[in-house]
Parts: C-alpha cells; sequence; structure tokens
C-alpha cells in the first residue's frame, strides 16, 4: 500500500474514528484529535515538493472493477500537489481555529468534525484520482459532506435552505461532468486521465469531442460557482464561518478550477474552450465584484467576492490556453503567462480569504452581528483582528506590498497580452477583456474597503449591538495572523512558491510544451517599471476611491437589487413546480388504497401472461396424455372448489376460517394422491398449527361485515378476478400440455444419489442442490418471526398503553389460559401423545434424507408437540419444562446452518458444498452420515424457533 | 385430471383474487391464503400429474414425480405460514390500534 493511499484514506479514517476516541478522552476538545490528520497530511506533501519540483510522478493503483476499467489509481503531479498542500494546510488551519469557534459543549462537535474530515478525504480524493469514475465518486462525496456542513445548523430554515440548493445544483453538475467522463470512456476506451492524455488524436477528432466538453464545463462551472450556477454559493454561508473558509472558498469550490486545469491539456487549443472559459469567467467576474458592493452581510459580500475571485482564475485559465494555438517558441510561452498568473493567484486567494473569512467569524463572535449598517468603530476594540482585516483587504484589493497584488499585476498582464492574438475570428472581442479586468478591479477595490472601514472605523453604535464587542481569544487568532503573515511572506518573497509549486503546476498544465528535461522558468518580480499595468493599478486606487467615498450615496452599488426576475426566483419556481408537477403526478395513482395497487398488479398480470402466450403461441393444448380422474379425487375437487366459492359469501369470520381450512385439508389430500408425501406432511402440520393460530387470533379479530359493498364495487372486483383465473387456467392447461425445454429433474433424480447421498429427492434438492434458497428461506422466516414479535410488544401509543394496562391486569387473562382445559384426559394423553410427538418429529428429521421428512416437517411436527404442551398445560409449565429462548433457539439455528456452509470455505469448495460418506457407527452399524444432515438441523432448530417464537408471542399477548 | 385441476385453479385463483381485493383486512388475509393453495396446485399441475411414483429413490420405481416444484411447494408452504402469521398479527394490532378493518379507511395521508 503506498503512502498515496494512506495519504487518501486517513481522513475518512479518521472520520470513523474520532467520535469513539472522543467517548475514550471526553475532556479535551475532539479538534485536537482531528487536527493531527492535515497537519501529518501536509508535512508528508511538503516532502513530495522536491522530487515533484525535479519533473517526477508519483502514482499508485489497486484495482476496483477491472472489467469495467475502473480502478483506485493516484497520480501526484505538480498540480494535485498544489491543491493536497492546500486542502491540508488550510484544513489544519481551519481545524485549528474551529477548535475555539466552536463550543464543545453547545455544539454537535463530533459530527462536525465527521463531515470535516470526510469533505477532506473527498477533496485529496478528487485531485489525486486519476481514474474518472473515483474522480466522480469523490467529486460527490464533496457535495455530500459540503451539504451536511452547510445544514450544520440544521434547525435553522436558512441552513436547511442553503444546504439543499447547493446540493441540487451541484450535483446535478457533477451528474453532466459524469456524462462527460463517459463520453471520454466511449472515444478512448479509457477512464484514465493519463491515458486519455496518450490517446489525443482519437479523442480531438471524435464527434462526441465538443458533447464531452461542454459537460465536463457544466460540472467545473456549477462546483466552482460561475455565472449562472454561481446562486447557491451565497446561501450556503449558512454554514459555521471554518466551514465557508474552507470548502465554500479556499478548497471546494475550486474543485471546478482543478477540474479544467487538469483537463487543459485535453482541451486547450480548442476555440470554443478558450471563449467560453475566458468570458464565463470574466463575466462571473465582474458580476460578483458588482454585486459584493451590494451587500450588508459581511459574510455574503465575501460570498460574492469569492464568486468574482473564482471567476478571474477561471478567465485566466481561459487565457492561458491560448498559448496551444501557438506552437512552440516565444509566442505560446508569452501566453502561459496567464496560467501562472492562475495559479499564483489560486493561492492567494486561499491566503487572503481565509484570513478574511475567520476575521468575519470573530467579529461576528465577538459582536453578535455581521450586518454592517449595524458595525463600525471595532478599530479600537479589536486591533489584532483589525490588523488581519487590514491585511487581508488590502491584498484581495490589490494594493503593494501585498501577495494579492502581485497576482493582481500579473492578471492584468495576461489582459493586456491576449490582444496580441491574430488568429481568433472575433478579434475585437479580445480587446473587452482588459476592459473588464480593469472594471472588476475597481469594484473588487471598493467592496474590499466597504468590509475594512465600515466594520473597524466610523462611529462605534454600541445599542445595535447584541453583545459589547471584545478582541478575540488567542487561540482564536493563530489561524488568520498566520494567514496574514503569508498574505506578506508572499508578497515580499513570491519566488519561495514560484520555484516550488508553480512551476510544477504549470508543467502540468501545459506538459506539451516542455521537452523533457525542461521546465518553466518562473520569477515573479515587484517593480516592473512604469508599465501599464502600474497605471492600471493607479487608476483603480484612484476611481475606487471615489467611488467608495461616494458608495453610500449611489443607489447603483450601494442598494440591494430588487427585481421580480432574479436567477434564484427561478431557481425556487422551478424547484417548486418541480415539486408540485412530481407531485401530480405521483398521487394520481399512489391513491393509498390496498385496492388500486392489488388492481395495477392484477391487470398487469393479466395483460402481460396473456399477451406473453398469444405471442409464444402457447395457446395449444394437448389433452392426450392427461391423468385418469377416479370416482375419489372428482370428490376431492368438487368439496375444494364448494369450500373455496363458500367463503366470499359467508358472513361469519369463524365459518370463513373453517372453509379456509377445509380448502387447506383437501389440498393436502391432492398431494397425498400426486404422490407428494413431504408435501402432505408438511400441509398438514401447517394446516393444524395455522388453525391454532387463527384460533388464538381470533377473539381480537374483528367481525365481518354485514354490509354489502355496492355492485359496481364488487362486479368490477369479480371481473379482475375472474380474468386472473382464467388466465390461470390457461397457464395450467398449457404448461401441463406442453413442453418446450428439457427439464431440470431429471438430473436431480439421476444425481441425487450420486451427488449428494440420499433417496429423498425433494430433500435432497432442499437442503443440498438448493441449500442456498433455503438457507435464505429460513432466514426470511426469522425475519418475519422477529417482525411478529417486535410488532406485539410495539408501543405505539405509550399513553393509551397507560390506559389499557391495569385493565388487563385486572383481567390477568392470557389467550393461553382462556383456552386452557383443566380436561384430565386431554392432559393424561397429552403427556405419553408429547413424547410420541417428538420422538417422531427426530425420526422424521433423521430420515428426511431417503425417506419422507427432513428439517422442515420434523421441526414443524415438534412445534405441533410444544403447541398442544402449552394448551394442555398452560404457558407457566410449557416454560418450566423447556426453558429455551426460542428467539435464541432461532438464532443458534441460523448459525448452524451458516457455519455449515463456510465450513466449505476450508476445503477450498464454494460456500454450502456438502459431502457424505458411510461409516461403521457403535450401535446403529453403517451409517451414512452428510454434511447436509449438519445443515438440516440448522433448519430444523431455526423452523422450531421461529414457529414457537410467533405462537407464544401471539399467545401471550392480551 | 389435468383439465379438473386447471378448471378448479382457476376458480381458486378468482376466490382469492377476489378476496383480496375486498374492503375487510380479514378476507384479504383468508385470500392470501387462498392463493397459496391456487398456486401450489398450479406447480403441481404444470409438471403433470401421476407420471410415477413419490421421488424416493429407496422405492426403485420405474419413473418418479417431478421432485422438483414439491421443493418448491415445501418452501413455499413454510414461508408462507410465516407471512400468513405477520399479516395475522398485522391485522389485528392494526385494528386494536385504529378500531376498523376496511381498507378504505386504512389509507395513509399524505406526509406533509
Amino acid at each position: 500500500m503506498s503512502f498515496l493511499l494512506i495519504a487518501v484514506f486517513l481522513p475518512f479514517i479518521g472520520a470513523a474514528v474520532s467520535p469513539l476516541l472522543q467517548k475514550l478522552i471526553s475532556r479535551t476538545h475532539t479538534g485536537w484529535i482531528v487536527l493531527t490528520i492535515p497537519v501529518l497530511l501536509f508535512a508528508f506533501f511538503m516532502g513530495q515538493i522536491t522530487s515533484i519540483q525535479n519533473g517526477s510522478s508519483i502514482s499508485t493503483a489497486i484495482p476496483w472493477i477491472p472489467s469495467l476499467g475502473i480502478s483506485i489509481a493516484l497520480y501526484l503531479d505538480g498540480l494535485s500537489l498544489l491543491f493536497s498542500l492546500l486542502i491540508t494546510g488550510i484544513g489544519a488551519l481551519v481545524v485549528l481555529y474551529s477548535i475555539f469557534y466552536l463550543d464543545k459543549k453547545k455544539e454537535a462537535i463530533n459530527s462536525f468534525y465527521v463531515y470535516l474530515l470526510l469533505f477532506m478525504g473527498a477533496m485529496l480524493g478528487v485531485v489525486l484520482s486519476d481514474n474518472l469514475i473515483v474522480l466522480y465518486g469523490f467529486w460527490e462525496l464533496t457535495s455530500i459532506s459540503s451539504f451536511l456542513l452547510i445544514a450544520f445548523w440544521h434547525q435553522r430554515e436558512k441552513s436547511r435552505y442553503g444546504a439543499l440548493k447547493s446540493m441540487l445544483i451541484t450535483v446535478f453538475g457533477g451528474l453532466s461532468m459524469l456524462a462527460g467522463f463517459v463520453m471520454f470512456y466511449v472515444m478512448s476506451g479509457t477512464f484514465s486521465i493519463r491515458e486519455i492524455l496518450g490517446s489525443l488524436d482519437i479523442v480531438t477528432n471524435h464527434s462526441l469531442f465538443t458533447p464531452a466538453m461542454i459537460l465536463v464545463l457544466i460540472g467545473a462551472f456549477t462546483k466552482s460557482a460561475q455565472f449562472p450556477f454561481h446562486i447557491w454559493l451565497p446561501d450556503a454561508m449558512e454554514a459555521p464561518t471554518p466551514v465557508s473558509a474552507y470548502l465554500h472558498s479556499a478548497t471546494m469550490v475550486k474543485a471546478g478550477l482543478y477540474l479544467v486545469a487538469r483537463f487543459s491539456p485535453v482541451f486547450s487549443g480548442e476555440t470554443a474552450w478558450f471563449w467560453l472559459i475566458s468570458f464565463v469567467g470574466l463575466l462571473t467576474m465582474i458580476y460578483g465584484s458588482y454585486r459584493a458592493m451590494k451587500q450588508t452581510d459581511l459574510k455574503a459580500l465575501l460570498a460574492f467576492s469569492t464568486i468574482s475571485q473564482l471567476g478571474l482564475i477561471m478567465s485566466l485559465l481561459g487565457l492561458g490556453s491560448a498559448a496551444a494555438f501557438y506552437t512552440g517558441g516565444t509566442d505560446s510561452l508569452f501566453y502561459t503567462k496567464a496560467t501562472m498568473a492562475a495559479i499564483f493567484h489560486l493561492i492567494n486567494h486561499a491566503v487572503f480569504k481565509g484570513a478574511l473569512f475567520m476575521v468575519v467569524g470573530i467579529v461576528d463572535h465577538g459582536t453578535g452581528t455581521r450586518d454592517i449598517r449595524k458595525l463600525g468603530g471595532l478599530m479600537s476594540f479589536m486591533p489584532i483582528t483589525f490588523s488581519i482585516a487590514l491585511i487581508g483587504t488590502f491584498s484581495m484589493a490589490g494594493l503593494p506590498p501585498f501577495n494579492g497584488f502581485l497576482s493582481k499585476e500579473m492578471f492584468f498582464t495576461a489582459a493586456l497580452n491576449i490582444k496580441e492574438m491574430d488568429i481568433m475570428d472575433l478579434q475585437f472581442l479580445l480587446v473587452l477583456v482588459p476592459v473588464i479586468a480593469w472594471i472588476a478591479s475597481i469594484f473588487t477595490f471598493v467592496y474590499s474597503m466597504v468590509l475594512l472601514f465600515k466594520t473597524f472605523r466610523g462611529p462605534i453604535q454600541l445599542e445595535k449591538l447584541t453583545d459589547k464587542p471584545h478582541e478575540a481569544p488567542m487561540g482564536m487568532l493563530i489561524s488568520p495572523v498566520i494567514f496574514a503573515s503569508l498574505a506578506i511572506v508572499i508578497g515580499f518573497f513570491p519566488n519561495l512558491i514560484a520555484y516550488s509549486l508553480i512551476e510544477p503546476a504549470m508543467a502540468a498544465i501545459h506538459p506539451s510544451m516542455l521537452l523533457s528535461g525542461e521546465r518553466f522558468l518562473v520569477s515573479i518580480h515587484f517593480w516592473h517599471g512604469w508599465t501599464t499595468e502600474i497605471y492600471m493599478t493607479i487608476g483603480v486606487i484612484l476611481i475606487g476611491t471615489i467611488l467608495f467615498k461616494l458608495h453610500h450615496r449611489l443607489k447603483l452599488i450601494s442598494e440591494p437589487i430588487v427585481r421580480k426576475v432574479t436567477l434564484n426566483n427561478m431557481y425556487d419556481g422551478g424547484l417548486y413546480l418541480l415539486n408540485r408537477f412530481s407531485k401530480g403526478i405521483t398521487n394520481g395513482y399512489m391513491t393509498g388504497s390496498i385496492r388500486h395497487y392489488l388492481i395495477y398488479i392484477f391487470v398487469f398480470l393479466i395483460i402481460s401472461l396473456s399477451y406473453t402466450m398469444m405471442q409464444s403461441q402457447s395457446m395449444q393444448f394437448d389433452f392426450t396424455n392427461f391423468a385418469p380422474t377416479s370416482m375419489y379425487e372428482a370428490i376431492i375437487i368438487v368439496v375444494l372448489v364448494l369450500s373455496v366459492i363458500a367463503i366470499p359469501f359467508t358472513k361469519s369470520r369463524m365459518m370463513a376460517i373453517i372453509l379456509t381450512g377445509t380448502a387447506g385439508y383437501m389440498v393436502t389430500l391432492f398431494f397425498v394422491i400426486f404422490h407428494a408425501p413431504d408435501l402432505a406432511l408438511t400441509q398438514m402440520i401447517v394446516e393444524t398449527v395455522s388453525v391454532t393460530l387463527f384460533l388464538l387470533c381470533f377473539y381480537h379479530l374483528p367481525k365481518l361485515s354485514k354490509k354489502i359493498a355496492p355492485l359496481r364495487f364488487r362486479l368490477s372486483n369479480f371481473a379482475i378476478a375472474a380474468g386472473v383465473g382464467t388466465v390461470m387456467t390457461l397457464i395450467a392447461l398449457s404448461a401441463s400440455g406442453n413442453r418446450s425445454f428439457e427439464s431440470i429433474s431429471d438430473f436431480f433424480l439421476k444425481e441425487s444419489y450420486h451427488l449428494a447421498g440420499g433417496k429423498n429427492v425433494v430433500n435432497v434438492i432442499l437442503v443440498d442442490f438448493r441449500g442456498f434458497d433455503t438457507m435464505l428461506e429460513i432466514v426470511v422466516l426469522a425475519i418475519a418471526s422477529f417482525g411478529i414479535y417486535a410488532m406485539i410488544k410495539l408501543k405505539l401509543d405509550p399513553e393509551g398503553e397507560k390506559m389499557t394496562l391495569p385493565k388487563m391486569s385486572s383481567r390477568g387473562k392470557y389467550a393461553f389460559p382462556v383456552i386452557k382445559s383443566n380436561d384430565v384426559i386431554l392432559q393424561t394423553i397429552s403427556k405419553v401423545v408429547i413424547f410420541i410427538i417428538l420422538t417422531f418429529s427426530l425420526y422424521l428429521f433423521f430420515a428426511g434424507h431417503n425417506n419422507p421428512g427432513g428439517g422442515f416437517i420434523g421441526a414443524l411436527m415438534a412445534s405441533a408437540a410444544f403447541v398442544l404442551l402449552t394448551m394442555a398445560f398452560g404457558i407457566k409449565t410449557m416454560r418450566e419444562v423447556i426453558p429455551i429462548d426460542f428467539k435464541i433457539l432461532t438464532a443458534v439455528g441460523l448459525t448452524v446452518a451458516l457455519l455449515t456452509g463456510i465450513g466449505s470455505f476450508f476445503v477450498k469448495a464454494p460456500f454450502l458444498s456438502h459431502s457424505f460418506g458411510h461409516f461403521m457407527l457403535p450401535i446403529l452399524g453403517d451409517t451414512e452420515l452428510a454434511t447436509a444432515m449438519l445443515f438440516d438441523l440448522g433448519v430444523y432448530l431455526t423452523v422450531i424457533g421461529i414457529t414457537m417464537n410467533i405462537i407464544l408471542t401471539i399467545g401471550r399477548d392480551e | 385430471m389435468e383439465l379438473y385441476m386447471s378448471l378448479a385453479i382457476g376458480v381458486i385463483f378468482t376466490v382469492g383474487v377476489y378476496l383480496v381485493l375486498s374492503k375487510s383486512l380479514l378476507r384479504i388475509i383468508l385470500g392470501t391464503s387462498i392463493l397459496t393453495h391456487g398456486v401450489h396446485l398450479l406447480l403441481l399441475t404444470m409438471s403433470r400429474l401421476k407420471t410415477g411414483e413419490a421421488p424416493l429413490l429407496g422405492e426403485k420405481a420405474e419413473a418418479y414425480v417431478d421432485p422438483l416444484p414439491q421443493a418448491l411447494i415445501l418452501t413455499s408452504i413454510v414461508i408462507s405460514f410465516g407471512v400468513t402469521s405477520f399479516f395475522f398479527v398485522l391485522a389485528y394490532k392494526a385494528y386494536q390500534k385504529l378500531g376498523t378493518d376496511d381498507m378504505e379507511q386504512l389509507r395513509g395521508k399524505d406526509d406533509e
């Protein structure tokens, strides 16, 4: 097992174990235990930097579903390493922060950390998977863990709404992405990303290429909150702030960017790819920054800011793909600057946005509100927080000397560069790129200043705050301070990460541009002289400051948008209509009436069976070989038919039960006539035990209603019933008259003795040939008996139960005492008869393999003996004589049967393989023993347990 | 024999389905019992009747009847015993709690 696999699965293991550990060390906050996981993983990934930097990569794979080409293949290159470091590094800081943010007494922190670790593992899986299906699986898992985390405070309606919204939108995108992945499989015959890259010639010329691209992009756009799919992100802010910082700003929303970067080698060079990514990104960027200025809630502001920044990185990835239009040389290197800026800004954004989210969390914690209309003047109360916020916002606004300034400059360079491109059809549109970039940067400057100054400067409004503002505890400040320091360190020494992280990541995005052994040379500098970019920045600051000063007066940029048609309304309305529509359809046929459901089933049965019979022309009846009918048999048929016909007409429940019993005994007689001794025995005992059961329930059953149902009701029922009856008659006739293929029965008859050593073929089929069926059958029976037990013990209505309880005890009667007889004759005879029945039961069990009998019959016989015992002497005596818990007996029987089956593994045979042989036993002489007997013993015990459990449970109930 | 059995099976199924479609819970349970009998006889009849001795190889007969439907039916008898008991308990518990056995009154309501 490679370290990479361990790295991905460690968070999952942590998720499973941490709640248990918490129980052991209940005094510590779970967070401290959880924190070790991202820290360890971060250290592990840091250790990989040097080897990845030298151009090597790590890969590992374990097969999963080889027949479909799916294996858990992991692959670590520059791009995945960068993301892994972000996931684990920021993960560690977020966990540290959350320890102080979430109170361990008030919040359900255990489930919080389980979800968080689940997310961490899933996200690592996304960025490390080489197999597309595995990637998809992890991708959806991030959506699910995000859903759980957004709904962490699930008692709030808005949390649930936001969770559902994010889930619906991202899972929708995930599904479309899956469709794209499947198309890749159709095109290239593989799910491996690296193998797809190897067969690019086939893929790019395939007709599915463009559809696959669009589908994959929908996945990326929904996840990375690109316009118009961005609407879920602001609602996702209902999550606890550490979650927002981690999932909805630093990592999960960047999965879409990762996907685009990962697929860049495949798609770049496509015009549609270039236009779609660049302009969706730019549109998202300007729209997000515009909306961010209008927000009054700090977290909503940050959410729109995140949307805008994601758009920025997305557009940079698009601009960077322009490099693929040129082959080699300085031309293509010229455009890769955009990719470089994208990666650099990805890191920077994670750093400053992480700091800012934590600052907002602290403000929320310290004052009780996030509304900027209530906030102001916090600088003197929270000096450290203010400093962090200052660094974060200045970096976000692109001011020197922070890291954001550098990436913003590079963004301008990339935007200006793209104008030089001369091979596009819609050349003039490219001029728009730097213009949009510039305007969006002004907006970004404005909302950054709003965030900083409206929160920390200006008059303090203590009366509007629920809590007295105070500085956060030290622990809560550690993580944001680290983020802020990083913003400064990267600002001054950008080349620290340029060589180690950006170069390898670029190599992964533009693999075709490097010869082996080559690498990108990334060197980021502060000062480039008086370039266009620096003038653009100065312009941003000037105009941005003016706009900020006029902010509260300009409705265009400060008032929230009130429109009738918004994307959110469309989402809500669409969801509502979809709900109503599907509910309407469902309610149309799901009426809640069992009769209707049965009618569907029966009508379908009639139609499908008669249609199939017509189609296969099996409506030919051959009466020639039919067996003769004797007088005796004719009488039985008449009695059977008459008793059955009489049932619907009887008005007394006793009569109905007796008639049903009569029919059952007639069927038993048929079994005798048709040479089925096992069936006859079983049916006889079952019928007897059933009648006992009916009698036990008899007093509790409602009387049959005297009312006669309307004629139409009866007629329609009769029509359907007659239809089913007719079809069944036809089937019976046509099946017994024709044989369209050889039956397997001959095999059973021929091989029963040779293969299984049994002469009773029916029993051999049950315990040997089809032993697995029997195994599952007794399991079903056990479930039914436990179901009955649970149902009897179930107290649906505790208060009502209390009321009936004294009544019950005053009566003091149970079903068995009611029918308990003092009849001396019964008791005396029973004493003898019970032993005879039990002996007979044992005989039936042992003889079963060669003569009529077997586990089922023997067990039913034994149960009959116990029932007789109970009826004659009462339940108490029964308990004293046989102190066995029949529920445990059921379990023992199942275990015996199961162990017999497992036993065949030891001789390397399939489950439930049997063996037999002849042995010389002391008294019995030459005896044949088969492991099938052991299995039958399991059946025997289980069936006794089940039957007695059912009868005693019902008998003991009031 | 097969012809008469087939006709009897038709009647049994008709009555069984008719009972299952009725409103009374008790009738529905009895209907399932009747249906089970119908199915058993159908299985037997489908493989021809009286074609030989009981499938016990110790009998050393010329021909045996088909053992396969018998194995199926044996399973079915025991299962239907379990299911019928379950139905019964369900019925009388429902009656005890809800005071009716009319299926039209036992219709479920919408969750919302």
